[in-house]
């Protein structure tokens, strides 16, 4: 048992831990791309997005968010919705939500696609299943591909309860309209999904799609900090994620 | 050949040890032809070779940029380039650490396409020229991005 004194002390010194990690929080963005480790601080970063239906809402039919992603990623458009590779994309409201759909009656939300990626759950069954580790979850929550080890037996899709991971079926490069050189594409025959543009958070960078958000309908931060901006978001507003039953524990918010 | 061995009954060995070995050959002018035959056929490339110069070809490499060094000495990128690049890859998709620092405290950003192609410009007159010679096939290429007019945001580094 803990006495009244080390009590004392122990909380004192979380609650000044606590200031000191918020306090990288409120530093420039870029402060952390230019340490080349990324663990610099001495908490663990837990990164998560939040997802503004109302804010989305306001621009109907805009694709900002889905043509970055796809452009920076060399995302292929098979104009398929059969065999399209995916990472951020359009998806009907009760498709989304299944469990939702009598408990919140927001005609104008509900007749409008919502915007979903992989929501890098901190339960992940897709990392359970791969048999050669070419997936896997990183100290700060992103949920990686290793597409070296990939060998396309694809259980990670079938474990997936949201859809999130895509199968290259055809050589993606036949289906590029711009080729861009800082990315790799993949090669026919090996699986991907949203990496949360962690190449871009090395170097102090938002995810491409919350930068290019006009309404910012997309919050990203650390779940970690008691003030980032997504923490913030979570504490003002009501929040659902997708099938909350399941246990995946996703790290994609929706904010209705 | 099997008649000398089976001549053992010809060759007279004096028991007594005074008379030394009396042995024969038979065909003897056959068998030193084909030898010489076979001796010319064998070692025809190789006089081929010596004579044409052909076993000296290495190939040409451009290395396609004005710097002096790699990002590791010249020996060691010889013989280990590709031990570096799974170093590199394990580094950035494993750990996150996209920064490489030579033995001599240089830093490098780690990128195939954007670090060891920027120097060595033509892929085809080096890396693939190499390889090809060597038997090498790399599927890396597969994926990563050979630079020639594709579309790049980080020119500044
Ligand atoms: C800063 C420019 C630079 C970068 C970046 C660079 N190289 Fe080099 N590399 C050179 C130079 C210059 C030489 C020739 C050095 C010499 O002649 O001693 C060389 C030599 C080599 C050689 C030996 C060639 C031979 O003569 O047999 C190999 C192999 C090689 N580089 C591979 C790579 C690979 C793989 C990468 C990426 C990991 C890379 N280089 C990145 C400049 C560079
Ligand atoms: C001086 C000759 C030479 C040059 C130049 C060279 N390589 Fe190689 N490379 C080799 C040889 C030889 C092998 C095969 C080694 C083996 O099979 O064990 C090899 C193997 C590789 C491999 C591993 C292949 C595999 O199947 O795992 C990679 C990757 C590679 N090279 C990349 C490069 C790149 C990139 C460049 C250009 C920047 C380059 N090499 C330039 C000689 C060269
Ligand atoms: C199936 C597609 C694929 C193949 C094949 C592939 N890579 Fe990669 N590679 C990637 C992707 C995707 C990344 C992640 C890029 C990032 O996060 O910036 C990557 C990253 C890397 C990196 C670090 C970042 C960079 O851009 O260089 C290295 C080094 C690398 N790979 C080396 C190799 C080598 C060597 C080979 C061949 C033996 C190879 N890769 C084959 C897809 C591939």
């Amino acid at each position: 048992m803990l006495d009244r004194r080390k009590f004392l002390k122990l909380t004192g010194s979380s609650i000044a831990g606590l200031s000191l990690s918020s306090a990288f929080n409120i530093l420039p963005k870029g402060l952390f791309a230019n340490t080349p480790k990324q663990k610099i601080t001495s908490y663990i970063r837990k990164w998560g997005m939040t997802v503004d239906l109302d804010a989305c809402a306001k621009r109907p039919g805009c694709r900002d968010c889905i043509d970055a992603c796809n452009i920076i990623h060399n995302i292929p458009d098979l104009g398929s919705p059969k065999e399209e590779v995916k990472w951020i994309w359009k998806s009907p409201y009760p498709t989304v939500f299944p469990e939702h759909i009598h408990i919140i009656n927001r005609e104008e939300i509900k007749n409008l696609p919502v915007m979903v990626l992989c929501n890098h759950c901190d339960n992940p069954p897709c990392v359970k299943v791969c048999p050669t580790k070419a997936t896997w979850k990183r100290e700060d929550g992103i949920i990686m591909m290793d597409y070296h080890r990939c060998i396309g037996c694809r259980y990670c899709m079938a474990a997936c309860p949201y859809g999130a991971r895509s199968f290259n079926w055809f050589d993606p490069r036949l289906f590029l309209k711009t080729v861009y050189q800082d990315f790799p594409t993949r090669t026919k025959g090996v699986v991907e999904k949203c990496n949360f543009c962690e190449e871009r958070l090395v170097r102090g960078l938002l995810p491409a799609c919350v930068e290019v958000c006009k309404e910012n309908a997309l919050i990203f931060g650390d779940l970690a900090v008691i003030d980032s901006d997504v923490t913030k978001m979570l504490k003002q507003r009501h929040s659902i994620v997708r099938k909350p039953h399941l246990g995946t524990e996703p790290k994609v918010f929706y904010i209705l | 050949m099997c008649e000398i061995s089976s001549a053992e009954g010809r060759i007279k060995r004096g028991v007594e040890g005074s008379r030394g070995v009396e042995a024969r050959m038979y065909d003897k002018i056959k068998i030193i032809a084909g030898i010489i035959i076979f001796l010319i056929i064998m070692l025809t490339p190789f006089w081929y070779n010596s004579l044409t110069g052909k076993a000296a070809y290495v190939p040409q490499l451009k290395i396609g940029t004005d710097a002096r060094q790699c990002v590791e000495n010249t020996s060691y990128m010889k013989s280990n380039h590709m031990d570096l690049l799974n170093k590199w890859k394990e580094s950035v998709v494993r750990e996150g650490m996209r920064v490489h620092k030579t033995r001599d405290g240089k830093l490098y950003v780690i990128s195939l396409t954007g670090t060891c192609l920027n120097c060595h410009s033509s892929k085809a007159q080096f890396c693939d020229r190499c390889h090809d010679y060597a038997g090498a096939k790399p599927q890396c290429w597969d994926c990563h991005i050979v630079p020639n007019n594709a579309v790049s945001s980080r020119q500044e580094e």
